[in-house]
């Protein structure tokens, strides 16, 4: 591969971008670097980028795919999750199976609206929000938050294995499992054909609605497991805790090379678009600017980020 | 008989190919009787200007956003251009003493903001081609941050000319009226322009639109700068209603924009749609709410059977336009 092409890959883009915002950081504010900071920034990116697994099976499925219900799922699990454990090890078990239960259910709400009623995933997910935001209010008015159990705190933020907490080691898990099911099985290879030519799959005998409705449901387990881990990544859950996940997960799925249209990309990309975006965060929380200096950085530096990323094709005639 | 079945299904194909917005106009109709069956004031002279006092803004704001929409483009950065317009012509009225022609200059600046944000949303996503729902999102993110450096905290109230003027009447009838009557003039006249015809040809076929000669990439940005105008209206309407400045009051108003266009009967892949079904769209959404509370839901409820309506309503407009046309 020549050095043209090489800049041109995603992943490569992502990984670069990485190294030069740690230095910059490092730069900025000496320490941002050190290897105790980023298994904090990596933590935190896990979090997105489990979000972002679910969105991006949706995206790579096609037909403007994309799940705006994610943030509502992440609050709603986390909730859920930390009134089944209500603080006891004993409870998690049964959290993870409501919280997934829960995820999975949305997310067939979702696929069926999408492909049965065929409305724009945009529209049904946009509409499921809502209802998603509704339920968040009626939950949070008749029970307590809820609390972590000591197990989740420690699995998000206590070294597990060779120094790395759990949920890295779950979020590499997640990595390899997502890069196995696209490449590798028939699965991940019909999320693709119905990704880049819906019609043509169809003919070719691929069951495209089962496999749309099963990309909605993985989003809604994705967002369900991150809500979990975000219970134990802050102690208890608060209301909406998991709005700030909703566009940034589509945001590290486009940084990670996955373009809107569909068809083409993949998971490791996304991976390191979650690390970027965490990064380019904790710079921001780091120097010293008003909270409006702040935000004008992060848009103007996501638009000039932008740029590196798959532009869609000039008109010809 | 078949043959008659047919003749009449072709004619409402027809009606819904002039019309669009049927469904919505329907749905409408239903709403109004419910409302005014469960709280008869409702419908009164007062209720009616209550119901569009609040909701002005956001039929604006889908007006707004169905310019984009024609071209098969979205703008998720509507509702951080309301809140950087509502923060400009605040701050602005204020140093300039809060007099009648301070508002006038005011609101002439807010044009020009939203404009200026149009422009940059249509720069960014038709001339260098960026994913218009992420590049409009970091564009949100930058409006609001501009918001923020302008007013850092809500509550800086604005003249009492402004909002005075706004809520109150003119002639013994109340002035949101005059706006909407002229809304709807401006709106009419817009239908017939070549604008909103090559919007919808891009909309329809870019690349057939592209071939048979129209400038693709100067009408979608022409569609933003649209959309940046009438959300610097509805940001007039908001500094009326709320009477104050409020760097994120805006925010949660862009994803009910979108969601007003697709309950107008306008496609979200650009080429079909009208103006006037997202004014209903947003009247619908305002209705949901109002119906919500007068049959009495118990407060904690309320979100949750408002979330449920908006969706029902939407997919039963997703599926009847699509029945309609198919």
């Amino acid at each position: 591969m020549n050095v043209g092409a090489l800049v041109r890959q995603p992943l490569v883009v992502a990984l670069a971008l990485i190294v030069v915002l740690l230095a910059f950081g490092e730069w900025l504010s000496p320490g941002f670097a050190a290897p105790q900071q980023i298994l904090r920034l990596l933590i935190v990116a896990a979090l997105l980028g489990i979000v972002a697994a679910g969105q991006n099976l949706v995206i790579l499925g096609g037909r403007e795919g994309i799940d705006l219900s994610v943030g509502g799922v992440v609050s709603l699990s986390a909730i859920v999750a930390g009134n089944l454990m209500s603080g006891a090890d004993s409870g998690i078990p049964l959290a993870i199976l409501g919280c997934v239960a829960t995820g999975a259910l949305f997310g067939l709400f979702n696929g069926l609206g999408v492909t049965l009623l065929r409305i724009p995933p945009l529209v049904m997910t946009l509409g499921m929000l809502g209802v998603l935001q509704g339920l968040l209010v009626v939950i949070r008015q008749g029970i307590p938050s809820g609390r972590a159990a000591p197990a989740l705190s420690q699995f998000v933020s206590q070294p597990f294995l060779l120094g790395l907490p759990g949920i890295i080691w779950l979020w590499i898990a997640i990595g390899v499992v997502m890069a196995l099911l696209l490449t590798r099985t028939v699965f991940g290879h019909r999320v693709y054909a119905i990704g880049s030519n819906e019609h043509a799959a169809y003919m070719a005998g691929v069951p495209v609605r089962l496999i749309r409705i099963a990309i909605f449901v993985l989003s809604g387990v994705f967002a369900a497991i991150a809500g979990i881990c975000l219970l134990g990544y802050s102690g208890s859950s608060f209301a909406n805790v998991g709005e700030q996940y909703m566009l940034p997960s589509i945001i590290a799925v486009v940084f990670g090379g996955t373009p809107l249209s569909g068809g083409k990309g993949g998971y490791t990309g996304t991976m390191a678009g979650a690390v970027l975006l965490t990064i380019l965060q904790s710079i921001l929380t780091t120097v010293h600017i008003d909270e409006s200096g702040r935000q004008m950085v992060f848009g103007a530096t996501l638009i000039l980020l932008m740029f590196f990323y798959g532009r869609g094709k000039a008109m010809r005639a | 008989m078949a043959g008659a079945a047919r003749t009449s299904s072709g004619g409402f194909r027809r009606w819904m190919e002039r019309y669009p917005f049927l469904p919505a106009l329907l749905i409408l109709a239903v709403l109004l009787a419910l409302n005014g069956f469960y709280q008869p004031r409702s419908v009164s002279l007062v209720g009616i200007t209550g119901l569009v006092k609040t909701y002005l803004a956001l039929m604006l704001l889908a007006v707004a956003q169905t310019y984009v929409v024609y071209a098969g483009d979205i703008d998720l950065s509507v509702g951080a251009i309301v809140s950087l317009v509502n923060c400009v012509i605040v701050v602005l009225m204020q140093y300039m003493g809060g007099t009648a022609f301070s508002a006038l200059g005011a609101i002439g600046v807010g044009l020009a903001v939203g404009l200026a944000c149009g422009l940059v949303n249509g720069l960014l996503v038709a001339t260098f081609r960026l994913q218009a729902i992420v590049a409009t999102f970091a564009t949100s993110i930058f409006f609001t941050g501009i918001a923020l450096y302008i007013l850092p905290v809500a509550g800086l109230p604005a003249p009492a000319a402004f909002w005075r003027t706004y809520g109150g009447r003119f002639l013994d009838i109340p002035f949101v009226f005059y706006v909407a009557v002229v809304l709807a003039v401006i709106l009419w006249a817009m239908a017939r322009t070549r604008l909103v015809m090559r919007l919808l040809a891009v909309g329809d076929d870019a690349q057939r639109a592209f071939q048979s000669g129209l400038p693709v990439t100067a009408i979608r940005v022409r569609g933003y700068v649209m959309t940046g105008l009438f959300s610097a209206l509805a940001a007039f309407c908001v500094t009326g209603d709320t009477a104050s400045g409020d760097p994120l009051v805006g925010g949660k108003m862009t994803l009910y924009s979108v969601a007003a266009v697709v309950l107008g009967g306008t496609a979200l892949s650009g080429g079909y749609g009208t103006v006037v079904g997202s004014v209903f769209g947003a009247l619908i959404i305002g209705l949901i709410n109002s119906l919500v509370y007068f049959v009495g839901t118990p407060s904690e409820w309320q979100n949750l059977v408002q979330g449920l309506a908006i969706l029902i309503a939407l997919m039963a407009g997703v599926v009847v336009g699509r029945r309609a046309r198919a």
